[in-house]
């Protein structure tokens, strides 16, 4: 048994033999998202961390995310988010043993990708007409 | 099963798949009011000073919130980063990588403990 693992055998095919799919580039994306995330939440723990070192610190911190380029960032944020906790909830229903159906999950990605979407949106027109600016 | 190579480099179940699935889950479930509960906390304070930030934070239910948040969050960041890392990387970086992933989470996890808490008891 053991020797065999040095043989040159056969692979299985790999991604690029397969058409794209939407369910597969939404599994592609909720990693995509989740790395994102991974390292995104750098800013969140800068922006306390900002706050505890000093009251300067945390103004030039805050500055930052008013900045075109900061917000573009949290505006990126936002929907990465939406998308990967959308992302999640379908994968609770599958664990339950339900959704698994062709019609089920090509639904369940499209609305996956429109309520991420909208839900970015909403969330910063909302802000914008609480606030009157972003 | 094992295969005596296998079994020499400690390869085969190590019997904590099923609980790294279930944390999974239940951080993720965790997650859900946690991280919305972070989204209104950040949108609350978009553009305010540190005392108006500070303020927040010495409320004990909200310092509470945040470390719970903070805890959750990162807790289910190592285990998803973990099953990427063991899908994508190979060979002699895969152990340096996982090592990587549990030194960068639990130190955000102390960075973010430590400014919650220095705003919530600090002056």
């Amino acid at each position: 048994m053991a020797e065999t693992h040095t043989d040159k055998r056969p692979l299985s095919p790999h991604l690029q033999i397969y058409r794209p799919m939407l369910t597969m580039m939404m599994s592609i994306v909720h990693r995509i998202t989740g790395a994102g995330l991974y390292f995104g939440i750098l800013l969140l723990i800068w922006w306390l961390l900002a706050a505890a070192i000093s009251p300067d610190y945390f103004a030039m911190v805050q500055a930052f995310f008013g900045h075109w380029f900061g917000k573009l960032i949290l505006f990126g944020f936002t929907w990465a988010l939406l998308h990967h906790m959308l992302g999640g909830l379908r994968h609770l229903l599958w664990d339950t043993g339900h959704g698994f159906g062709l019609t089920t999950i090509e639904w369940l990605a499209r609305a996956n990708i429109a309520l991420s979407i909208l839900g970015t949106i909403a969330l910063w027109l909302g802000v914008y007409l609480v606030r009157g600016t972003l | 099963m094992k295969t005596p190579l296998g079994t020499v480099l400690g390869l085969g179940s190590a019997k904590a798949g099923t609980e790294h699935w279930w944390l999974q889950r239940v951080t993720a479930i965790a997650n859900i009011p946690l991280v919305i509960f972070l989204v209104i906390f950040i949108l609350w304070h978009l553009g305010a000073d540190r005392a108006q930030l500070m303020a927040s934070v010495k409320h004990p239910l909200i310092a509470i919130a945040l470390v719970m948040s903070f805890l959750s969050i990162l807790w289910h960041m190592r285990l998803g980063m973990q099953v990427v890392i063991e899908d994508y990387v190979h060979g002699g970086w895969r152990l340096p990588c996982l090592l990587a992933n549990l030194f960068f989470t639990t130190a955000l996890g102390i960075a973010a403990l430590y400014a919650i808490l220095s705003l919530s008891f600090g002056a």
